[in-house]
């Protein structure tokens, strides 16, 4: 088992800077057979077997990643959490991913480095305040945290947001959860990681899962490029490869793999101190600790798997940016980059059994798949080990299309059936 | 960028156009299950590879064509009428 990381270890290390830091997880070689095997070391992956051997206690389990750790996309994205969904399903869900957010830190013994520094969304228009409005309500009712903000209210915490009688889209306010901010993306990995480790899930790096193994119909195992693994149950945590991996199993999904890209300015002095969304556009923004701007836009609009974004996108985040704030149109872009995301057409995401037997599927996040580690990870690891869906995730079945139980948050899927 | 050369038009930037979604063979109208629809409506092949998609050329002659294209490598390939594509598999849309 690692040592435990306290003030005291920091010192230490500090004091006698050679002897290294101990690795943060095992690296061991597959095991002919486990329980579990989950296909895909991400967030979701490493989440769903940490809560399987902390809440369930099955610890003979399997993590297979492809390439190593923080490699996907838990390293490629915006590191934002909040909570302030509207719809059913989702609005507690989100809440209780950001609760298990907020006590992560303690709960791995590694600093996930959670900044809540509040994400306000704005308002253009008087209905779009009316709109807020109501999701505020909503979110309250959820005992969520959520405060109107009027125009005056904006200008005194977001000063550098045009607000000049040109301003392509005048503020008119906005709503602000407090307890909404950022983590850091690859800490959350090396966390659940080194947590799931200590408790006796093998992490296995660099080994690509190539088949599935099946028996009369059921799952059986996989097979990978270091060798037949058998497992008791199969889950897929792959996000992005989602359909690729289910068509192994004979399975199609309701699934497209889009491009959703993000950028990172130069860094900059401390300038927003908040996550800010616009309300005109789907476009956000916040600064990293290192100064540089973050912020995306828009799925690039069709179906992708090449992680390389096109640059009409790249000019409309651009013009979001510059139109909302006129004050970083000098700025240079240091990066960006593309994420491959299973859009789903009701733009939620698939977290539960499968059609088939000993197969499970955590898949299907849009926008919405870092926030949700926390919940998906313990809401998946409660299916897989008592074979029947948690509270939280039995709204994102992959039969609700067929039940008619679209969760319609923002219409924010692949948008095939609304052209 | 990614460029399409649209049979009406000549090759532009994709920016022209809408994209539709992988071509998929509708049912006869009137014909099949609830499940022969949902699976129609809602489930994708979505390959990492070559696939055949339906694009429109909304900020041209806005006609809509079957392109193939490579998902993992972006690489581009023909385009031709959507209504001959559909003709020589004897689906529409």
């Amino acid at each position: 088992m690692a040592k435990r990381y306290s003030a005291l270890s920091l010192l230490r290390h500090a004091l006698q800077p050679s002897s290294p830091w101990p690795r943060a997880w095992r690296s061991p070689a597959p095991k002919s057979s486990y329980d579990v095997v989950i296909i895909g070391g991400g967030g979701h992956g490493l989440a769903s077997a940490y809560y399987l051997a902390a809440n369930h206690g099955i610890k003979n389990v399997a993590v297979i990643e492809r390439s190593y750790i923080g490699s996907g996309n838990v390293g490629r994205n915006t590191t934002i959490v909040r909570s302030n969904y509207m719809i059913g399903g989702n609005t507690p869900f989100f809440e209780f991913s950001l609760k298990l957010w907020e006590g992560l830190s303690h709960t791995l013994n590694f600093n996930v480095m959670l900044s809540q520094r509040g994400q306000i969304g704005l308002a253009h228009n008087p209905s779009q305040m009316d709109v807020l409005a109501r999701k505020g309500n909503i979110m309250r009712l959820h005992g969520i945290d959520a405060e109107l903000l009027d125009r005056g209210e904006v200008m005194k915490l977001l000063p550098y947001l045009d607000y000049s009688d040109a301003a392509r889209f005048p503020v008119v306010g906005g709503i602000i959860q407090h307890r909404a901010g950022t983590v850091r993306h690859d800490a959350v990995a090396w966390g659940y990681a080194r947590a799931a480790s200590d408790l006796g899930v093998d992490i296995i790096e660099n080994c690509e899962m190539t088949g599935f193994l099946m028996e009369q119909g059921k799952v059986v195992g996989i097979d990978t490029t270091k060798g037949r693994i058998r497992a008791g149950k199969t889950a897929i945590a792959v996000a992005g490869h989602s359909s690729h991996i289910a068509a192994k199993a004979g399975l199609r999904l309701p699934v497209e793999s889009h491009l959703l890209q993000a950028f990172v300015s130069e860094p900059i002095k401390p300038l927003v101190h908040h996550v800010v969304s616009f309300g005109a556009e789907l476009y956000y923004i916040s600064q990293s600790d290192k100064g540089g701007l973050v912020f995306g836009g828009h799925i690039d609009g069709f179906a992708n798997y090449s992680q390389r974004g096109q640059f009409p996108k790249v000019q409309t985040v651009a013009e979001c940016a510059v139109s909302l704030m006129p004050c970083v149109s000098r700025l240079r872009l240091l990066r960006h980059w593309a994420g491959i995301m299973d859009m789903t057409p009701d733009g939620a995401p698939f977290i539960g059994r499968t059609p088939v037997p000993n197969l499970y599927l955590d898949g299907g996040w849009c926008y919405q798949g870092f926030k949700a580690i926390p919940a998906s990870g313990w809401t998946f690891a409660h299916t897989i080990a008592k074979g029947e869906e948690h509270e939280l995730n039995r709204c994102f079945s992959l039969d609700r299309f067929a039940k008619g139980g679209e969760l319609d948050d923002h219409g924010s899927g692949n948008w095939t059936y609304k052209q | 960028m990614l460029r399409i050369t649209c049979p009406w038009c000549g090759e532009r930037d994709y920016s022209e156009f809408r994209y539709g979604s992988e071509v998929k063979t509708r049912p006869a109208p009137g014909t099949g299950d609830l499940k022969t629809w949902h699976d129609h409506v809602f489930l994708f092949d979505n390959p990492k590879g070559p696939t055949r998609e339906y694009w429109q050329h909304v900020l041209g002659c806005r006609q809509w064509l079957v392109l193939e294209r490579d998902t993992a490598t972006n690489a581009v390939g023909k385009a031709v009428p959507a209504r001959d594509a559909a003709s020589k598999s004897g689906a529409g849309r």
